[in-house]
């Protein structure tokens, strides 16, 4: 009996690539997502190149119930969700926009930490399984380019990290990842660093290597991590001058 | 962004999208296209200065169907994918050109022809159908009874048809990734000539021949023949053997390396080791099929300056004095090709298909003056003897040529004029051969 992933969230770069990644080490893969037949050809595509069992849900993140929907469709309860639902969104529209900043608000934080809550509950009371969070470096401190999503990002990060301490000793484990730039269509045409960006394939393996290892946050590239250690630490009269 | 042909010898600034499926149709609005999946045809066929458009995002593969063999999968999908997928299972490609890194698009733009051209056809002879995007941005099932005169220009119609976005292909069953390879020494084209007739009824047959060898050695050359080995044949062997592990070539390396004096030296190299290698083994099928891919960028061994291709066809008629005529210049010219592949070919098929019953020639020269100059004799030669181009090599022939050799080219113009498709579908090599 093979492994199975459940991935929220489905549609984004990177939760494809974590797909294809699970898919080639043989898992069964859970597929969900708003329109889910927008990723047909690409679920018929890892069925046949890898030969696993894929399956496609319809989800929406910000509905309460539609994750016991998806778990209603699902044949048994998977070994490991992971969460990569989010939005990135304007910063500029937000600061006008109160309803688009509160979409950006409940699509990373309020959505993913309610539907994760739920799962988790049902690991617990099986005790096993790991959640794995895709959050972001934009978390760990607001800044004036992207404060909603950072705000939201910090707060599903706190969550996740509240969620480890819950579930320590149960047999459930949460992994919380942090990417850093990643080259993908959510940042088309932002001019990236390559030294500091990864490929959704990076991100991936990544992620899959740390459900293997039992991994609590993993950075993708690694001198995030001091990159993030230096960012924390500057006194915020000194952080609040700069532009980055 | 530059883009080149593989030989990188004609170097153009040229904007490359590469859309999403479902942006594929709004892609063409704005002015002539040409669509580009891998860019491993040798010269300009896969370049617009106005917009190229790659496939690299169509690479999913949508169907398989195990009884029959047929795959259905988006254009983008290369022939090295399909042989990493379905060689476990016991599959290969049933036309396979000499390098597995094409596309399906690309496959079919050109009708690529491989060591089995002679019995079983070029690449068309396994396309069930293909998706083909037209200048109107809606999408047309083509195959041999829908939209069949399209079906044919297309194959081989170097992407002027329009964009290919699907394709149904057969595959073949094979028992094992392993051939029985035979490679037989002859002495001269005479005895190489010979040869293929003596074997036509071998599965793949090629011919490396030496283009600098004069006198009583002219066109000696190695015949290799191959046939896919059964589950007896390969003993304890791993049946379906994987990739072979590839090297990167990780620089240019200067452009005057290999010249004529480094050929002479590498064809009397080859030629000798081959004869003391006569005789049958067992090869896997990647260092059969594609020796080259097993260095990665192999095409920067001829340096910053790049290399150029030619390809010809040589009717049966006119094949052994045109071979001799061709073999004759090369030698005189002291410019030597590396890689001079002599294959016997299979009838004419298509509407601008390149292949034609008889012979065909493929050399690759540094794109040097002098070698320009040769060349420039040597389409002189097949047009001497009823011979025509392979336009996946062209970089550099003229309209003239083209035309001369080829009266299918203005059926493909004319085509192209009623259909709407000149302003919609253009290369830069389409508008050097008037196309």
């Amino acid at each position: 009996m093979s492994r199975s992933v459940l991935i929220l969230g489905a549609h984004s770069a990177i939760a494809m690539a974590t797909a294809r990644r699970f898919a080639a080490e043989g898992w069964t893969l859970h597929l969900a997502l708003r329109g889910p037949s927008r990723l047909q050809a690409d679920r018929d595509d890892i069925a046949i190149r890898l030969g696993v069992e894929v399956t496609l849900h319809d989800y929406n993140a910000l509905d309460p119930d539609a994750i016991d929907e998806v778990m209603a469709d699902l044949p048994a309860l998977p070994d490991v969700v992971v969460c990569a639902v989010g939005l990135l969104g304007e910063q500029e529209t937000a600061q006008r926009d109160a309803d688009f900043a509160t979409l950006i608000l409940r699509s990373n934080f309020e959505g993913p930490a309610l539907h994760l809550e739920r799962l988790a509950g049902r690991f617990e009371a099986r005790g096993s399984g790991r959640i794995v969070g895709v959050s972001s470096v934009a978390g760990e401190r607001g800044r004036a380019s992207n404060y909603v999503y950072g705000a939201a990002k910090s707060g599903f990060t706190a969550f996740l990290s509240g969620l480890r301490n819950r579930l320590h000793g149960t047999g459930v484990g949460v992994t919380t990842v942090l990417p850093g730039f990643v080259d993908t269509p959510m940042v088309a045409g932002r001019d990236l660093p390559p030294a500091l960006t990864a490929q959704p394939e990076d991100v991936a393996r990544a992620i899959f290597a740390a459900v293997e290892a039992e991994r609590d946050v993993i950075y993708v590239k690694r001198r995030w991590r001091w990159i993030m250690a230096v960012v924390r630490a500057l006194p915020e009269p000194v952080f609040k001058r700069t532009r980055f | 962004m530059t883009l080149t042909g593989w030989g990188r010898y004609a170097r153009y600034p040229a904007p490359l999208s590469q859309p999403a499926p479902g942006d594929l149709a709004s892609a063409l609005a704005g002015g002539p296209v040409i669509a580009r999946g891998a860019g491993r045809s040798y010269g300009d066929a896969a370049i617009s200065l106005r917009r190229t458009v790659g496939t690299g995002r169509l690479n999913r593969m949508i169907a398989f169907d195990e009884a029959e063999g047929l795959l259905v999968a988006e254009s983008g999908v290369t022939l090295g994918e399909i042989v990493e997928v379905f060689l476990p299972r016991g599959w290969f490609p049933m036309v396979t050109p000499g390098t597995k890194t094409v596309t399906l698009g690309g496959a079919i733009a050109s009708d690529v022809h491989g060591k089995n051209h002679h019995r079983d056809g070029a690449f068309r002879a396994s396309v069930a159908w293909f998706d083909l995007l037209g200048p109107d941005g809606t999408t047309q099932r083509c195959s041999g009874q829908e939209n069949a005169e399209l079906f044919d220009w297309t194959l081989g119609g170097m992407g002027l048809t329009g964009i290919v976005t699907r394709a149904a292909i057969r595959l073949r069953r094979v028992e094992s990734g392993w051939i029985r390879q035979t490679t037989l020494p002859c002495a001269d084209l005479d005895a190489v000539m010979r040869a293929f007739d003596t074997h036509a009824s071998a599965t793949y047959s090629v011919a490396w021949i030496d283009c600098l060898a004069r006198g009583p050695h002219r066109g000696r050359a190695l015949l290799m023949l191959g046939e896919h080995a059964g589950r007896a044949e390969i003993g304890a062997r791993a049946p379906f053997p994987p990739a072979r592990r590839t090297r990167t070539l990780p620089v240019d390396l200067p452009s005057g390396l290999l010249n004529g004096w480094t050929a002479r030296a590498f064809n009397a190299a080859y030629w000798r080791r081959g004869k003391a290698a006569a005789g049958s083994r067992l090869v896997d099928w990647d260092g059969f099929f594609y020796p080259l891919d097993a260095i990665l960028g192999w095409n920067r061994a001829y340096g910053r300056k790049g290399f150029v291709q030619f390809q010809c066809a040589l009717p049966d008629a006119g094949a052994r004095v045109g071979l001799s005529a061709l073999l004759d210049a090369i030698a005189r010219s002291g410019t030597g090709s590396f890689l001079a592949v002599l294959k016997r070919m299979g009838v004419a098929e298509g509407a601008f298909s390149f292949p034609m019953k008889g012979y065909t020639l493929a050399l690759d020269f540094p794109a040097t003056r002098r070698a320009l100059q040769l060349i420039d004799r040597l389409d002189r030669i097949v047009l001497d003897h009823g011979g025509r181009f392979y336009l996946a090599k062209d970089a550099r022939m003229t309209a003239e040529t083209l035309h001369a050799a080829d009266p299918r080219a203005a059926r493909l113009r004319e085509m192209r004029a009623r259909s709407g498709l000149s302003d919609a579908f253009r290369s830069v090599q389409s508008e050097r051969l008037a196309l």
